[in-house]
Parts: structure tokens; C-alpha cells; sequence
């Protein structure tokens, strides 16, 4: 499944009213462990079928950082019914993202 | 800058290991030293190969640097503070910077967390092991750097620009590092890092209390596990993860010797040393 690009327009219909799981991974072009977490998330929407996959760019959605209380980059967050089912601060394997998401 | 082929951050028994290798096989190498490491305080090593009488874990160093440099090898006393990848590596050290197209951290392993209250459980949450990535997320607002040498000093730096406010926490050990003028420096012991959800401050072991939004730890100076995480290398933590080539998950990046867990001896450092340097090898040949 492709990977979403997340923004402050369309968070409310891909993300908070999503009727599968969504991963959403969050993100800025300079943070060099975001550089590497973003293939695994390709890498892992590539093979899982009933989630969505989403990057949000903080620079571009600094509110929505705010608001999900992001202070570190990269944080994932699982989305299921409009709220946050699980986190994880920092650099994840892809076993580590499937964990997360409970597959 | 400085280029090389390949740049070994550590000069213990895994990174002088790899340099024979790679200079042997004509790569510009360069090893990065800070100091002798784990293996100053080893009077007598009488387990490793081909001793016929014990000898001192610094000659056994020393030995190793004259044979990596008559291989064609630059040896260079220097701290590492940061390494950025695209396509090849720069590293950001004291004093300099260096650009490489493979990196080996053989620095040994990491030093113990700061066990202080509130740490871990508020990691991410205005807790952060990296001002580079993260200082963007407290424009204006408080922070504190956790640390007392350089290496805080140089994350202080990145933040300085950005936050409103810096502060430096030795956390009861000696300032060994120039601080900035205008930043405030507490040598007091902390007792916890406060907050429910976000970091709201540190609470001082004689009770008085510093508020901040945010609190960079860079204790030491940052080992193989630090550099790891900031380039974007796997780590549970504690220990670098690599695949049966000493292979990282950031192409051209590789680990050898205790920060990757495992046996803690000269001999398999040694080997994983020479195992790293075969990768790199074929990475930067593969490369160009």
C-alpha cells in the first residue's frame, strides 16, 4: 500500500477518520534518523495489508507535532478509531513497527 | 575537510584491527582516537594470541598504531561529537571535521545511563539524546543539557540559537569544558526530572528546583551507541546492531568490537575488527 504524505489539511479524513489502523510516521529532511526510518516504513506498507501508512513533516505541520505532544524526532504513532493506540520515540526496526501495530 | 575511504571512529583492538586491513588494501584510512580506553587498565594481558609473556594493554595499542601507520594509515587524537550521512559521511569532531565514505565506530562500549528519576520514562517527551534532531521542537522555550565536557558543550551549541533559554547540569561532577558566556552552569546533584507527560523541570537534591520544557542529555562523551543513534544506526539502547558483516542498517555504516555486546575480549574485537573491515572493503570498491 503507498504511504500517505499527512498534512494539517487532510489529518482529520486520513487519520482521524480512517476506518483501519493508521501509522503515522513523524518526520523532518533534518534528522538523520528519520532518513533511515522512513524506507522501513516503505519497506513494511509494502507487506502489510489492513493499515495505513502516513509520514507527517513537522516543519510543514507544526501544529499537529503540538498537538500530539512530538518533541522528538522520529516518533510514530498508531491511530485506531481517531485515538493514539500505541507510540514509540525514536528510530524503529521494522519488527519494532510491527509490534507497535500489534501484527 | 579531511577525505578518506574509510574512517574508523575508536583506536582499540577492533579499530586499529580494521585500519591494518583497509590500509593493506590501499583505502585512505583514517583512525580517530580519543584516548587508550578500556584497555589502559590492562597491566598484564596473557589471554590473547601469540604472547609468549604477558604484555600491558597500552603496549599491545601502542604496537598496533606503529604497525597501522607502516601500513599507510593516519592515526588522529580527536572527540567526535556528531556524524551526518549523504551518500558518504561527515563527521563533526573537536578539532575538525572529517568526510569519509565508510565509517567503523570501534569506540568500545557506552558508559552508564545517568540514573536519575524520570529520565527514561520521559524520553521523547522532552527528553532527548540529540540537539541536532530535536532543538527545533523548543524554539524559545527552556532546555537544559545534561553533561559536564565537551560533548555538552557542543550540543549546548546547537541549541543556544534556537531555545530561549540554556542551561548546563553537571549533575555533581567537575565542569570540565568551556561554557559559553551568559549560560548558567549547576553542579548540584539532581534528584528527578519532573513532569507527568512532558518535562516541566529538574528538582535538585537540596529540593531547589530549575522549570524547563526540555533536557538534552550528553553525558561523557558520546560513545559509539550516541553516534549511532544520530546517523540513524539500529540500537537496543546499550549496544550497536549489526548483521554477520558488522553491517549497520545506514549503508556504509559498520560496528565492531564491545559496542556491539557480545564477548567483551581483545581477540573477538580483533576479529570483528578484521570481519568490518572486509565490508567496507567491498563497500567503497562497489561504491567507487
Amino acid at each position: 500500500m503507498a504511504v500517505i504524505k499527512i498534512t494539517e489539511q487532510n489529518f482529520e479524513e486520513e487519520v482521524l477518520n480512517a476506518d483501519v489502523p493508521v501509522l503515522v510516521d513523524f518526520w523532518a529532511v533534518w534528522c538523520g534518523p528519520c532518513q533511515m526510518q522512513g524506507p522501513i516504513v516503505d519497506e513494511l506498507a509494502e507487506e502489510v495489508s489492513g493499515v495505513k501508512f502516513g509520514k507527517l513533516n513537522v516543519d510543514e505541520n507544526m501544529s499537529l507535532a503540538q498537538r500530539y505532544r512530538v518533541a522528538s524526532i522520529p516518533t510514530l504513532l498508531v491511530f485506531k478509531d481517531g485515538r493514539i493506540a500505541a507510540s514509540a520515540v525514536g528510530l524503529q526496526s521494522k519488527d519494532g513497527l510491527k509490534r507497535l501495530l500489534g501484527i | 575537510m579531511s577525505e578518506y575511504d574509510v574512517i574508523i571512529v575508536g583506536n582499540g583492538p577492533a579499530g586499529l584491527s580494521a585500519a591494518l586491513y583497509t590500509s593493506r588494501a590501499n583505502l585512505r584510512t583514517l583512525v580517530i582516537g580519543k584516548d587508550q580506553g578500556a584497555l589502559a587498565k590492562a597491566d598484564r594481558i596473557e589471554n590473547y594470541f601469540g604472547l609468549a609473556e604477558p604484555i600491558s594493554g597500552c603496549e599491545l595499542v601502542e604496537n598496533t598504531k606503529i604497525q597501522a601507520k607502516n601500513l599507510g594509515a593516519d592515526l588522529v587524537t580527536d572527540e567526535i561529537f556528531h556524524i551526518s550521512w549523504n551518500q558518504d559521511f561527515t563527521l563533526e569532531g573537536r578539532e575538525g571535521s572529517y568526510r569519509a565514505k565508510a565509517v567503523l565506530l570501534a569506540t568500545g562500549t557506552s558508559r552508564k545511563k545517568a540514573d536519575i528519576e524520570g529520565l527514561s520514562r520521559l524520553e521523547g517527551h522532552g527528553v532527548s539524546y540529540c540537539a541536532i534532531c530535536d532543538a527545533f521542537f523548543y524554539r524559545g522555550r527552556k532546555v537544559a543539557v545534561l553533561g559536564n565536557e565537551e560533548y555538552a558543550v557542543h550540543e549546548l551549541a546547537q541549541l543556544l540559537p534556537v531555545a530561549g533559554s540554556a542551561a548546563l547540569l553537571t549533575d555533581g561532577k567537575e565542569l570540565k569544558a568551556k561554557v559559553p558566556e551568559g549560560v548558567q552552569v549547576i553542579t548540584k546533584k539532581i534528584r528527578s526530572v519532573d513532569g507527568e507527560e512532558a518535562v516541566t523541570g529538574v528538582t535538585f537534591a537540596d529540593g531547589e528546583r530549575l522549570p524547563a520544557d526540555g533536557l538534552f542529555v550528553a553525558l561523557g562523551s558520546a560513545g559509539a551507541v550516541d553516534l549511532a543513534r544520530k546517523v540513524g544506526a539500529l540500537t537496543d539502547g546499550r549496544s550497536i546492531q549489526v548483521d554477520e558483516a558488522m553491517a549497520t542498517n545506514v549503508p556504509g555504516l559498520f560496528a565492531a568490537g564491545d559496542c556491539t555486546g557480545g564477548l567483551l575480549q581483545i581477540s573477538t574485537a580483533v576479529g570483528e575488527g578484521a570481519k568490518a573491515a572486509m565490508s567496507m572493503i567491498k563497500y567503497v570498491r562497489r561504491d567507487g
